[in-house]
């Protein structure tokens, strides 16, 4: 057996999107000496794939613009399922994180007056969003990868080593955490590029892993979202919350078949695309919801007058939440009012001139006419549904970030709460950025309270180590590639957009003979960047976080956000006040209620009294 | 609109390899990377290739297909024959790890030779003002999604080992660039581009540009502004007195 490589650190990041590197950052910046581990290159990070903005109540493009209002437009997005406390310290500090970009060297779109630009987006009452055309999350990614390398030079100035405070560990997979006790003590994982282990002594672990996307058929994430950071936290011991709410975006390509659910951004019906069947109607004026009804224009004539006029009209109904216009999609289709490939029809040809379409969605132009052979300045596009983000996550500390073991913290899509029962668009870049400095402050701070450092013990790399291996030691075994696409089937198919009892059970049934084929994973070659072995590794995590939402969703009795039940399809007030909390012990997975913690009483007065009546229980109300 | 293709992949390691034929299923609509992901799954389960997104935005499948620098994911099977062997090899000017994965690290080792925005010093977050206009002509080179075609075609380095050490390439000539052209970047990089980062072996050959996969015209827009910006410098004679004189240089 070859020699372990061992390092020590005081901070460890797993994962090097918006949340992992803005963790980063800040752990650094207190001083500890910090690694970022990631399964990708540096700068590769699922991030890049988000497109539209930065939601943050700046208030460039409408001075009305405040905390506040963002606050009341993230709780109603999230049907008031959401942690108050996120959501306060989300909207209360997104804008400072933005401008920071700016001082790391950003270069957001700009208004008249040299301000940053804000953009409209759906469930956000004014221009929000802080942009770069649809690039927003390259932009972010790639501003918050120079300011890391910006530290390392200094630390190069000041001690002749690049690395002496923050090292960057790419293509590298995390497989278990390792405790001393009850507390935190590293992690044990391997190098894809060779398959040689390491083990990484830390006293504290930031998880920042992103989501669960790739255990569904039709999604828009990439194989990174395997729910590696869900399962690690859960077989350390954490909890997971609100696993049941998975979303849909509601425009992911459908065609050709190779590109099914790449994501469509939601800057096109921001900039006045508009959604239509194949009678040429807009359909989304039949499905706005009663609790929005104030909100969205009921007629063609007032929805277009907002784009140019929004004090004197309501929001179209393109500018649904996400959770809305997704189901809205789905059923048209369903009638059969869908276009030729399973879609509806996505246009903003008809809506502003070629150049403009050029100029503010770039991405979304080259993406059609490379992948689709559309022009989007000329033709319609066709979309629909795609699995796009999980709400639930670690259940975390909302100040610190820190989950119920000690030393372990996790920021961005991989926790749990901020989003409630439904995430809105531009939120995610902003909730990376304010919770993973957050993180960072808050692993720093217990790192510099702790007393003596754990040790890890030395049969946890002994079992990291064979549980790893397991999958060469056998032949004529499972093929991982066949596992996981029988997953993801069963997760599209049983617990996807509209769920009923019967058929997650069936799910569920499924995903007790997959895991225990899975025992049985046969993996050829050796272990030099080998993807079928990265596979049948990821495999198990993605088993694990799919019977969370799998138990949770059958347990959610009711219709909220990104969890629709045909069986009960209305939102229940006394749904609301409870959480699902899955933890596992050995390798069966348990979900039991909890309550919420009721929102604070100068929040709720930022409510008008007839809206929360749509929400709340009379008793909560009293 | 199904029918079965020839491929030609190139598999080995840093020890050596060999183009490897095979004869795998297409369907309408597929890109290059549809096909090697079916290989994987197929008849090559330990084929080891790099990718991410699926949609051209996170630059990790860079290859070369029938010789010429591309995106796995943004080459569509449409573009050839059916009759046509498609050949799929690594990037030529990175070393081997295994199959089509290459050692990029050349790339984060110039990334850090660069350096970073130096923001004005009486500016406070949230104080910046810049004109949309001054900021569009460093956010084109910011559009780049790092996927090094640019590096590995560039033949300044490509079959040229020993260039390595004193050529940033032109994704990091284009860096120092999109800073120069920072409206806020308070740093003077003309002098660097060329005595740090190996400016002068450009000679504009745009071989970069037509294989840049986000269209960036990194030779007129980038490589050739700082040329002449290092030229007004070096070779102006009111200049060159100046420096003399005052003993800048």
């Amino acid at each position: 057996m070859p020699e372990l490589e061992r390092h020590s650190f005081d901070v460890l990041v797993i994962g090097a999107g918006g949340a992992g590197l803005r963790a980063a950052i800040e752990a650094r910046e207190h001083g500890l000496r910090t690694a970022v581990l990631c399964k990708s290159l540096f700068g590769k990070a699922h991030t890049v794939m988000a497109e539209g903005g930065i939601a943050a109540a700046m208030g460039n493009a409408n001075e009305s613009d405040n905390w506040q209002v963002h606050f009341r437009d993230t709780m109603r997005g999230g049907k008031f399922l959401n942690n108050w406390r996120m959501a306060e310290l989300h909207a209360q500090e997104a804008p400072q994180r933005v401008w920071e970009l700016e001082t790391y060297g950003a270069l957001f779109d700009r208004t008249k007056d040299g301000r940053i630009s804000q953009r409209n987006f759906g469930g956000h009452e004014y221009p929000r969003l802080a942009h770069v055309g649809d690039r927003t999350g390259l932009e972010l990614i790639r501003t918050l990868q120079q300011k890391i390398v910006s530290l390392q030079q200094d630390d190069f100035k000041e001690l002749g080593d690049y690395e002496a405070r923050l090292r960057v560990f790419q293509e590298f997979t995390v497989t278990e955490l390792a405790k001393d006790g009850d507390r935190i003590a590293g992690a044990f994982g391997y190098w894809r590029e060779s398959g040689r282990f390491v083990l990484f002594e830390a006293p504290a672990v930031i998880l920042a892993t992103g989501g669960i996307g790739k255990s569904f058929k039709v999604t828009s994430n990439s194989w990174e979202y395997t729910g590696d950071g869900h399962a690690l936290a859960l077989r350390a011991g954490a909890s997971l919350i609100n696993m049941e709410f998975i979303q849909f975006h509601p425009t992911g390509m459908v065609w050709p078949p190779s590109v099914k659910g790449i994501l469509v951004t939601e800057s096109v019906r921001g900039d006045g695309g508009v959604l239509r069947n194949s009678d040429g109607k807009r359909f989304m004026f039949d499905y706005i919801p009663e609790v929005f009804k104030d909100k969205y224009a009921d007629n063609e004539e007032e929805a277009d007058r907002w784009y140019t006029d929004q004090a004197g009209n309501r929001r179209p109904p393109e500018l649904l939440p996400r959770d809305e216009v997704a189901r809205a999609i789905n059923s048209e289709v369903k009638a059969g009012r869908g276009s030729p490939h399973g879609g509806v029809f996505l246009d903003v040809s008809t809506r502003l001139p070629a150049e403009e379409i050029r100029r503010r969605l770039p991405s979304m132009h080259h993406q059609f006419k490379e992948l689709a052979d559309v022009d989007i300045t000329a033709q319609p596009m066709e979309v629909g549904p795609t699995c796009h983000y999980v709400m639930g996550g670690v259940e975390v500390d909302p100040d610190t970030g820190s989950s119920s073991v000690p030393g372990l913290f996790a920021a961005g899509e991989v926790s749990g709460g901020m989003h409630g029962s439904n995430r809105l668009g531009g939120n995610s870049l902003s909730d990376l950025l304010v919770f993973g400095r957050r993180a960072g402050a808050g692993a720093a701070e217990y790192v510099r309270a702790m007393g003596e450092r754990p040790v890890v013990p030395e049969d946890t790399v002994t079992e990291a180590r064979a549980t790893a291996l397991r999958p060469f030691q056998r032949e004529g075994g499972e093929n991982p590639y066949t596992l996981h696409m029988e997953l993801q089937q069963a997760m599209n198919d049983l617990v996807g957009i509209i769920r009923r009892a019967g058929e997650m059970e069936e799910a569920l049934r499924r995903l007790e003979k997959l895991k225990q084929r899975a025992g049985s994973l046969t993996v050829e070659g050796h272990q030099q960047f080998n993807p079928g072995w990265h596979l049948a590794l990821d495999l198990r995590n993605m088993l694990l976080v799919s019977e969370c939402v799998a138990k949770a969703a059958l347990l959610r009795t009711e219709s909220r956000g990104g969890h629709t039940r045909d069986d009960h399809p209305s939102m229940e007030a006394e749904w609301r006040r409870k959480l699902l909390v899955c933890t596992v012990a050995g390798d069966v997975v348990s979900v039991e209620e909890k309550p919420q913690i009721p929102i604070r009483r100068d929040l709720l007065d930022l409510f008008d009294r007839t809206e929360l009546e749509k929400y709340l229980t009379a008793e909560e109300l009293s | 609109m199904t029918y079965q293709g020839r491929f030609r992949v190139w598999r080995g390691d840093d020890a050596g390899g060999a183009l490897e034929d095979f004869t795998v299923e297409v369907n309408e609509g597929e890109v290059v990377l549809d096909i090697i992901h079916r290989l994987q799954a197929t008849q090559a389960p330990d084929l080891a290739v790099r990718w991410n997104c699926k949609a051209g935005k996170c630059g990790s499948c860079s290859a070369e297909i029938n010789g010429r620098p591309r995106l796995l994911c943004m080459t569509r099977m449409s573009i050839f024959e059916e009759s046509e062997t498609i050949t799929v090899t690594p990037m030529r000017t990175f070393p081997i790890i295994r199959d089509l994965v290459t050692d990029v690290s050349f790339n984060y080792t110039k990334a850090r030779e660069v350096p970073s925005f130096a923001p004005p010093a009486d500016l406070a977050p949230g104080e910046y003002r810049m004109q949309q206009v001054d900021v569009e002509r460093s956010q084109e080179f910011r559009k780049c999604i790092e996927c090094f075609l640019c590096q590995n075609t560039c033949h300044v380095v490509r079959d040229h080992e020993e260039n390595k050490e004193a050529f940033a390439g032109p994704r990091f000539l284009m860096r120092v660039a999109e800073l120069e052209m920072h409206p806020l970047d308070t740093a003077d990089r003309v002098d660097q581009a060329q005595d740090e980062h190996g400016l002068g072996y450009c000679n504009i050959t745009k071989c970069c540009s037509e294989v840049c996969p986000e269209h960036i015209h990194i030779t007129d827009n980038a490589l050739i502004p700082m040329k002449e910006r290092v030229a007004d410098r070096k070779y102006d004679p009111i200049v060159w007195l100046g420096n003399k004189l005052f003993k800048r240089s």
